[in-house]
């Protein structure tokens, strides 16, 4: 007999079911010790109050304040898309398959706002409005929105940004459940990162940037791949080529630095981020 | 490297000592409810079946009872992606543009870079080489290699997706994060090639476990992943304690 396999019934409804137990080894704990005191006939219902445990416990406040915090990205990074989308006429290139992979992008963007507000609750940050926002950062890219380059180049920050944040924040959401859901967003931010880099080569017919879909290493050897030094702060540590102790360049024939570095993406500290967010928040972080 | 290994173990071991406390906790409950435990429908469905805890013979195990379990699943996809790309890279379809012969050239060594991250991190908890099966894949077309490129990276985001959420050392499940966001922009540019715009396209991606409404990238748990994978894959996988 083994509760193991009680478990292993119940994964076959729930899936998550190992998920939601794992990180709350209390819960287990508090059974364990409450099996002692009872008697068989409320064997259930103790069964039953595990579960509860849970499945209801509330939300952890350090998961709270990773997701509001990814919340305000999100809401950052909506509004940005979504004022080029509706109101910024000419930026995008009308006809070109530009305007969808913009919209997609700002609709996933906008996906991720209500699903972080949704998991968050009553405890989800006010809202973000575009009037909250100055995607000029004070004039640093005063032709955000009449320049289709400037967009694009700091579309590829923002992306390049929200992929090393939520890399940041893994740590703290380990073992959680709400790590996974992190975590195909991430990548869901790693595959616009790429295109929006591969949208400013010229896509596939290529002609612009030199700019590969993936971070490499910046002219020079430096951490910056883009060329361009107002970014500087979103690729700090982006050269870095040893992982866990283990050197990547020259790890095998051909791992020259600029292959260690595409190989792995680097996370971003909370208070870098936050740095670079404000240069775009009307009322800093 | 040595250090960072040993340090590794040592951590590691506090983790097993778990593993050998929780029975006993688990004991001193079922010493008690076991006094006349068949009356109790719900505790009688733990009666089933007892878990499969030897090691197969053959090829290789995945042994999931802790992090290198984990690294070593890893590791097995990177093997395969790596052999995959080596073979695109050496001899790419006709049909490849100068660039895509090069951004092959590239994912050929971030695949390698990762395989060999991997064998490194484990030392000697590495699995051995796995003997690949790519006869379904016809090397000489683009439409075939782009095809088995995408379903390979969708596949590799997935699996990294679905599986750092076991991942007890922070330092590993950082260095996971760090490889499954370069294996999203490839499945990204590789898409991009299948067809212009379809990057993220989160709906074609349901399968594996991705979510358009709420804008979520695909995501399985290893038990899903390795049918998949195994098409590709000579060698015997054994899974245990997943």
């Amino acid at each position: 007999m083994n509760i193991v396999n009680i478990l292993e019934e119940i994964e076959k409804v729930d899936g998550e079911i190992y998920e939601r137990l794992n990180p709350r080894r209390a819960a287990m704990k508090d059974f364990f010790n409450m099996s002692k005191k009872i008697t068989l006939a409320a064997m259930p219902l103790a069964l039953g109050s595990l579960f509860q445990k849970a499945y209801g416990q509330t939300t952890p406040a350090t998961v709270n304040e990773v997701l509001n915090f990814a919340l305000t990205l999100e809401y950052l990074e909506y509004h940005f898309y979504n004022h080029a989308v509706v109101a910024a006429p000419g930026l995008i290139p009308a006809g070109t398959p530009a305007v969808g992979a913009i919209t997609t992008i700002r609709d996933h963007e906008l996906a991720h706002v209500n699903l972080l507000k949704g998991a968050l609750g009553t405890a989800a940050r006010p809202a973000l409005a575009y009037t909250d926002f100055d995607f000029t950062a004070k004039n640093t890219f005063a032709d955000v929105y009449s320049n289709y380059q400037t967009f694009l180049a700091v579309a590829q920050a923002f992306e390049d940004t929200g992929v090393r944040a939520y890399k940041g924040q893994a740590g703290a959401l380990k073992g959680n459940a709400v790590l996974t859901t992190a975590l195909q967003i991430h990548s869901v931010e790693a595959r616009h990162a790429a295109h929006i880099r591969f949208m400013r080569q010229g896509g596939i017919n290529g002609g612009g940037a030199a700019i590969k879909p993936w971070i490499s290493l910046g002219a020079g050897g430096v951490a910056n791949d883009t060329g361009i030094t107002q970014v500087d702060a979103v690729y700090a540590g982006e050269d870095l080529d040893v992982q866990t102790g283990v050197t990547i360049t020259g790890i095998a024939t051909g791992v020259t630095k600029a292959k260690a570095v595409e190989s792995f993406d680097e996370p971003l500290a909370k208070a870098n981020v936050v740095s670079i967010a404000n240069l775009f928040l009307k009322v800093p972080l | 490297m040595k250090n960072l290994q040993e340090t590794k173990t040592q951590e590691a071991l506090p983790e097993n000592g778990n593993v050998f406390t929780a029975p006993l906790q688990r004991r001193s409950f079922l010493q008690f409810a076991g006094a006349s435990a068949a009356a109790v429908a719900l505790v009688a469905a733990g009666c089933k079946k007892d878990r499969p805890n030897m090691p197969m013979s053959s090829g290789v195990t995945l042994d999931f009872k802790n992090d290198f379990g984990v690294l070593n699943y890893a590791y097995a996809l990177e093997q395969l992606e790596a052999a995959f790309y080596i073979q695109v890279a050496s001899a790419p379809p006709s049909g490849f543009s100068a660039n895509e012969k090069a951004y092959f050239q590239d994912i050929q060594f971030h695949e390698i870079a990762h395989r060999e991250y991997f064998k490194k991190a484990l030392s000697t908890a590495a699995i051995g080489s796995l003997e690949v099966d790519f006869s379904s894949i016809d090397f000489t077309s683009r439409t075939s290699v782009l095809g088995a490129a995408m379903a390979f990276e969708d596949l590799g985001v997935a699996a990294y997706n679905g599986v750092g959420v076991r991942l007890t050392d922070v330092n590993f499940l950082l260095a996971a994060g760090k490889i499954v966001s370069v294996e999203a922009r490839h499945a990204s540019y590789v898409r991009d090639l299948v067809s212009y715009g379809s990057f993220a396209d989160l709906n074609t991606l349901t399968a594996l476990g991705a979510n358009n409404a709420g804008g979520l990238d695909a995501a399985l748990t290893p038990d899903k992943v390795l049918p998949i994978a195994g098409k590709y894959v000579k060698t015997k996988i054994n899974v245990i304690n997943l």
